[in-house]
Order: structure tokens, then sequence, then C-alpha cells
């Protein structure tokens, strides 16, 4: 326990009782971003999966909509201390677009429109815990939430769902992504509050 | 784009207050002392955590607005209506106490100190972080060319108004512009309004003069503010934001 702040007794909202380590709830849908929005035209749009023997897999916005889809609801968690609980979307699993895929990488790097990154391990990426969403409440995914598709992580910190998705490269060696470089954590797990570096 | 942001452990520090000082009716600056502070860049923050006697605790982030000063770091705090961490630190911290913090953290929205223009744009306390930059300008005495672009809604909600006057008037480096979004001071010769193209435009800040931009504000008023820079011909590379704060899109 940390040294008490005299005269402070907090208040304690309901609903935020099971909330992982010093995350507070809120109901709105904060945004951040380390730079501009990038505007992504559908009829560019690409999803790349490139396997660490260079070989690629690619759909258009067509093939992609085409893809067998699932509706989740999920709780989120960002680093900035906010969660945000029974959240929907529509997504397709990742494991749905590696299922074709022949790999036996261990880790994989998102990439995205406007030249944002961030790596997690392939395991992460499987069952039932990963999706390319493109859909948030029944509406299509706002381009400041990360439209048109976004990649969905929601057992790791909300830096890993990377905004604006446009592929994933799987690779052999781990490889840090944008802010696993600039001092957060690698793996990013709220429920062991691996915020930064050597957390 | 290294990785030097933060080079071992984040531990939670205590840090004693020195001073506190009301810059406006809701937002208060406090100074601490922080014993084995490593130091840290123009732009970053610190996450605070407060603790209650029963264990219960709470952390948020706030933004560092002094420039590098030993183990002294200086937080601007804005008020929020329903702001647990935040109520407490304008209302109840006081001289002495204790406050427990780690930091610093944030290796993306970071001014070094160079000679390239600088161009800010703040909406409300956004200006917090854009202001441990100009005091970094000043105490590294680089000449970089700022120019500082300041949505508030009325102008009793300017933080740092004087030392803001004083710098604009003593520094020819140092361009200030405010834009009033609710009510504007007296004599004001233009109604309230938001951020628009014409202040984001000043040739020496320019698109071709490559400077580099730094927007912190509400989430509306950077999306709005970052779509008009990459409008007017920025590289979306140059253009480094800190979204805070709620969402909903209106500043």
């Amino acid at each position: 326990m940390g040294i008490v702040s005299r005269g402070f007794s907090g208040r304690r909202r309901p609903g935020a009782e099971n909330l992982p380590p010093g995350q507070y709830l809120v109901t709105d849908f904060p945004v951040l971003s380390a730079g501009p929005t990038p505007r992504v035209d559908l009829a560019k749009w690409e999803f790349r999966v490139t396997t660490e023997t260079g070989q690629a897999h690619t759909w258009d916005w067509a093939a992609f909509l085409a893809l067998p889809s699932e509706q989740i609801t999920v709780d989120l968690h960002c680093v900035t201390k906010w969660s945000k609980l029974r959240t929907p979307w529509r997504g397709v699993p990742v494991e749905t677009l590696l299922a074709e895929v022949k790999t036996g990488a261990g880790f994989a790097l998102a990439r995205s429109y406007g030249g944002y990154t961030t790596n997690l391990p392939v395991a992460d990426l499987l069952g039932g815990q990963a999706w390319v969403a493109y859909e948030y409440d029944g509406a299509a995914l706002a381009a400041e939430h990360g439209g048109p598709a976004r990649l969905l992580v929601p057992h790791l910190y909300l830096w890993k769902s990377a905004k604006w998705v446009t592929g994933i490269d799987l690779l052999t060696n781990d490889q840090p992504g944008f802010w696993e470089s600039l001092g957060y954590h690698n793996y990013g797990d709220p429920w062991r509050e691996q915020r930064y570096w050597g957390d | 784009m290294a990785g030097t942001a933060i080079l071992g452990r984040l531990t939670w520090r205590a840090g004693t207050v020195c001073s506190v000082r009301d810059e406006t009716a809701t937002a208060r600056t406090i100074a601490l002392s922080i014993p084995g502070w490593p130091g840290h860049r123009a732009g970053q923050h610190v996450d605070v955590r407060l603790t209650a006697p029963d264990g219960y605790s709470a952390q948020r982030s706030y933004s560092i607005a002094s420039a590098p000063d030993g183990d002294r770091v200086e937080l601007t705090v804005q008020r929020l209506p329903d702001g647990e961490v935040s109520q407490y630190l304008t209302e109840e911290l006081a001289v002495d106490d204790p406050l427990e913090l780690r930091g610093p953290i944030g290796g993306w929205f970071v001014w070094e100190p160079q000679p390239a223009p600088v161009l800010l744009v703040a909406g409300g306390s956004g200006v917090v972080p854009l202001m441990a930059m100009i005091r970094t300008r000043e105490a590294t005495g680089t000449g970089a060319a700022f120019r500082l672009v300041y949505s508030v809604r009325t102008p009793g909600d300017v933080l740092y108004a004087t030392e803001l006057a004083e710098r604009q008037h003593g520094d020819n480096g140092f361009q200030l512009a405010y834009v009033y979004t609710r009510a504007v001071p007296a004599g004001w010769p233009v109604p309230p309004g938001r951020i628009g193209a014409r202040m984001l435009a000043e040739p020496g800040w320019a698109p071709d003069r490559c400077p580099a931009v730094f927007v912190c504000g509400p989430t509306g008023f950077v999306e709005a503010t970052a779509d008009l820079l990459v409008s007017a011909g920025h590289d979306p590379a140059t253009i480094k934001t800190e979204r805070f704060g709620p969402s909903g899109g209106q500043q």
C-alpha cells in the first residue's frame, strides 16, 4: 500500500469494483492517438498478413467484409487509467485471417495507416482473443476510434488494439512497436498493471 | 524515435509539496521536491497516486509544467467537476504534504531543444505540457522561434496569463495568439469562435518551414486542429498530438 494521502477518502464508483489495478471507470469513449487521424479511402484499403518467409496474404475491403464476422462485447482498459465496460463491436477474428497462413512465427507486429505499430505474441491473437473490428455499437467505426478497421485485443491495454490497422507482420523475433519503444510495457497486461518498462 | 524515454523501472516516489499557486479559479500549480527524480524532458507527464486510509487508491496522469530543474517538478492540475483526484489536488493538498508519483512518462510528445521553429496549439489545460516546452526553450536559450496558439473558453480560463504576457513582450522569438470560444476580453476585435486555419498559417510556421507541431487539448479540439494542419499542408509526421479528458468532441 502507498503512502496514505491526508484527507483523501476517494470516491468509489458502483461497477468499478472489478477493474484492473489503478484503473477508473468512464462511460464516454476517450480518444488517445499520437498524431493526426488518418483518413483512409476504402477503395484503397488493404489488409496484409506477411509471414516470416515473406509470403503475403491480402484482402481488399470487399474481401475482408465477406469473411465471417463476430459480434463481441468486451471491456476496454487504457494505460492512461480509464476503463470502459461492455463495449459492443463487430469484427473478423484474427484467427480467421491467419487460418490459411502457413507460419511458425511466435510474434506479430501490427501495422497501421499513419505509421503506428504495436507488437504482441501470435498466441494472443488466437483463440477468440483478437479481432479486426469495423463496427462499434452497430455503426461503421469512426475514424477517430480507428476506422475503417482497428485491431481489438481487449485482454491487453488498449494501445495494443492498433487503430487504422492495415496489416500484421509475423516474425520469428519479437520487435517492439511504437509505444513499446517509448517506455511502455512490451506485453501490457492490465491485470498485472504492466504499464511501463519494468512493471 | 529512439527508445530513450524511460531507462529503468519507474518506481513510485514520495514527493513533498513545496508550494501551491492558483492559476485560475479552477486550476492550481503544485511545486514538488522529489528526492531521486531522474529529470524529465519538456512535454512528459507523471502518474500521481492517492491512497485512502483503507487502502483504496486512485491514479491519474498529469503533465509537467516546469522546465527540468533538479529534483523540483511543477504540475498544473485543472479541477474537473467530478474529479476524484483533481479535486483533492486542487483543494486539499497543502504545503509539506507528501505526494506519491512516478515518472517521467512519455517519450513521444516531447520537445528536444533545437533551433527549428515550433508551433504549439493548446486547447484549455492542454497548454500545460506546452508551457514546459516554452520554459525549456527559455532555460536552454536555443532561440528557436515559438508560436503558441492558445484556445480558451473565456479570459478567466487562461493559465500562466502573466508569464505568457511577459514572454510575449520581452522576447521577439515568441509569438502568442489567443482564441476565445465563449467570451472575449473587453475591446477584443472579433467575437468568440473556434480556432481557424488562419490562426495556424503564420508565415514563420508555414508547412514549407517544416515546424515541429505540438497539439494538446480535449479530443474534439485536437481532432479539428490536426485536420486543419494536415489540410494546410503540414506533413502528418511532423504533428504530435496529446488528447486528454472526456470525449464528446466539443471543446
